[in-house]
């Protein structure tokens, strides 16, 4: 589904991502790890199309076609989708109406009907419910005056509503205490089928114990540095980031 | 100082209106007219005119326009309320008797031309226009030169209206650039609610001047919602003064959009005079190519324990430009006063430009005032939010500047309206960016 190889970028002249290299299949669920400033969120910017971050070389395939040539919007109407490390506060749009443009967008792409409204409200409303959301949070403005973990779980609440093929969740465990972490995590599991394929970003290893991941990877300063099964991220959280920090970056190449 | 040339013009006009009107309506405009010779058309050196230069006003010779025009029907047809109780037509500065219509109206409604309210003695519409202090702004003088008609509305004492009362202001040059000076006096009687909407449009290909006054009053307890709907032609100079006096525990809400027009200017005084009144003075702005914007507004709060809440909002593409002062007086005896102030403006091109200034003049030591001036384009994190689950640039911007201008359209009790000029907004802005 995704094929990432050597991929470099920058962001405001400062080099992050050092030459990434990683393969991930529908079905599978591949964990992110690293300590703050290793490119994590980069990565996951760069994949949804962040205009920020400029890609400097290497490759990306998605679905047998070159991701970097597709603009932010045609990614995400081709399946592609980003839960926000941060999700941004858009006073004066009801989220609603905002998910329903967004849905609709998505459908037309893919040579679909556009759901009438009531359609999308009884869509809406039972996935809502599934992860505990209040109603009253639809017709509010998107994210504006949400509590952290509001904000987050309308991310995953976006996410179910517009069914990706490639989920992307950047630090969706931060700002979560335990209860909303079990809600989002059971919400993401929910979502987990052989179609469709999970790139979970993060920086403690305490969402993969509901989020249970096929593969593990250690990002350092820009390069992935160690591969391995879930056990990879019981082993960092043993030991901390040090220990590989500690190790010279290109230990591993 | 003036050219000889815009004296000359504002002279030959005045005199064109001949010498029938009675002695006091004569007298009146003679005052008026030797105040404006003394001040003359006002320049960027003028502290209030800094940014807007009406030196093309100034320099083009307009004459009194027509009182009939051949496409004013379909005009008024394009433009009048599905729903509205009574829809009073200004063509080229004169009410139009024929275009005007009247569903039912309550009893005791004024809705009427204003020559006819002036020429009837111990008129309160007199008594208004006459009372106009025009000294601090050469347009009102101007206006008040040619002092003639319009329209005159009252709603009487208790009286609630369902519908809103349109005032439609229809300026329609000929072949010579032309002028109108229409005088709007709107009284709300005590306890009494109603909305009033008060559009300004025009066509042709011409130049012309619209320089409109409006004065309102609004008695104890009263609620008037007064919706100013500005669509003029891209030639057209617009010029509107509007004078409102608010008695206590009475309520005005002004509400502003302003979308057409060369160049425009707006001066918008709202005067608190009786405690427990407020005042809600919202706009809305669009401006793109070469289109200058300018609104004053001032609040006088006089007494105590008034409230007042402005939000002005500009949307500038092209090389557009706007302006925006915003005054709040609070004098000495308005304690407990209560007035929020907030201008915000996106720049959509790097060309536009706004110029934004608070200009808080406070006599008064128990009071709260608040202001706040934002300037800036387009929020980048929140594009790529919305584009980053599917929707294309365009799509995003257009959903964020409805959000943008929706705080204040959204406020517009007249839902038809309010969706007209939602449209119109976006049809000016979509010419522009692509």
């Amino acid at each position: 589904m995704l094929e990432i190889k050597g991929l470099t970028a920058k962001v405001e002249d400062k080099d992050i991502l050092h030459g990434i290299d990683l393969t991930v299949q529908a079905g599978e669920v591949h964990a992110i790890m690293g300590p703050n400033g290793s490119g994590k969120s980069t990565l996951a910017r760069v994949l949804a199309g962040h205009p920020g971050y400029e890609v400097t070389g290497g490759t990306v395939r998605y679905q047998g076609e070159d991701l970097l040539e597709l603009a932010a919007d045609a990614r995400a109407r081709k399946g592609v989708f980003m839960a926000f490390q941060y999700p941004v506060e858009i006073p004066g749009v009801n989220n609603a109406y905002f998910l329903k443009a967004a849905l609709n967008a998505k459908r037309k792409e893919q040579g679909l009907e556009e759901l009438d409204a009531i359609d999308f409200m009884t869509l809406v409303k039972t996935e809502a419910k599934r992860l505990q959301m209040d109603e009253s949070m639809l017709q509010r403005a998107v994210n504006e005056g949400f509590s952290g973990g509001e904000k987050k779980r309308n991310e995953i609440f976006h996410m179910a509503v517009l069914q990706p093929l490639l989920a992307i969740l950047d630090e969706t465990d931060s700002g979560l205490d335990i209860d909303a972490l079990r809600v989002v995590s059971e919400g993401v599991n929910a979502l987990r089928s052989p179609e469709r394929a999970f790139i979970v970003v993060t920086h403690y290893q305490r969402l993969l114990d509901y989020i249970v991941p096929d593969f593990v990877h250690v990002l350092s300063e820009g390069r992935i540095v160690r591969s391995g099964p879930r056990d990879l991220a019981l082993e960092l959280e043993a030991k901390g980031y040090g220990w590989i920090e500690a190790a010279p970056a290109g230990a591993h190449q | 100082m003036t050219t000889m040339q815009a004296i000359d013009w504002v002279h030959a006009g005045q005199a064109a209106l001949g010498t029938r009107a009675p002695q006091w309506l004569a007298e009146h405009r003679r005052g008026a007219l030797d105040a404006f010779d003394a001040a003359g058309f006002p320049t960027t050196r003028q502290e209030a005119w800094r940014f807007t230069n009406m030196g093309p006003v100034a320099s083009t010779a307009f004459v009194l326009a027509p009182p009939d025009a051949d496409d004013a029907e379909a005009f008024v047809q394009a433009h009048e309320l599905r729903d509205s109780a009574a829809t009073a037509v200004v063509l080229n500065g004169c009410f139009d008797e024929t275009l005007s219509s009247y569903g039912a109206l309550p009893l005791g409604v004024v809705v009427e031309g204003l020559a006819a309210s002036l020429d009837t003695d111990d008129s309160s519409a007199r008594d208004l226009a006459t009372g106009l202090a025009v000294d601090r702004h050469p347009f009102a003088m101007l206006n008040a030169a040619f002092l003639e008609d319009g329209v005159h509305v009252v709603i009487p004492e208790g009286a609630v209206l369902t519908a809103p009362i349109h005032v439609l202001v229809l300026t329609l040059p000929g072949n010579a650039p032309v002028m109108a000076h229409p005088r709007v006096v709107i009284e709300a009687r005590g306890q009494s609610q109603a909305t009033v909407v008060l559009s300004f449009v025009g066509g042709g290909n011409a130049a012309y001047l619209c320089n409109a006054v409006t004065q309102v009053q609004v008695d104890e307890g009263a609620v008037l919602e007064l919706v100013v709907d500005q669509r003029e032609s891209e030639h057209a100079f617009h010029v509107h003064h509007l004078h409102a006096t608010c008695a206590a525990s009475a309520i005005l809400h002004s509400r502003a959009v302003s979308l057409g027009g060369r160049i425009v200017r707006n001066d918008l005084e709202a005067v608190l005079a009786g405690e427990g009144a407020h005042a809600t003075l919202d706009g809305v702005y669009v401006a793109d190519g070469a289109q200058l914007i300018d609104n004053h507004t001032s609040i006088d709060h006089a007494v105590a324990h008034c409230t007042s809440h402005e939000l002005y909002k500009g949307i500038l593409a092209g090389q557009a430009r706007a302006v925006f002062n915003g005054r709040i007086l609070v004098r000495e005896d308005a304690q407990k006063t209560d007035a929020k102030q907030t201008n915000r403006a996106l720049l959509l091109s790097d060309d536009a430009q706004v110029n934004s200034n608070p200009q808080l003049e406070i006599f008064a030591d128990d009071v709260k005032c608040t202001h706040g001036a934002a300037v800036g384009q387009l929020d980048e994190e929140a594009m790529f939010y919305l584009q980053a689950r599917g929707l294309t640039p365009t799509e995003a911007r257009d959903l964020l500047l409805h959000a943008f201008a929706g705080e204040v359209l959204s406020e517009i009790s007249v839902t038809e309206l309010r969706d007209v000029l939602e449209r119109s907004l976006f049809s000016r802005l979509a010419r522009h960016i692509a």
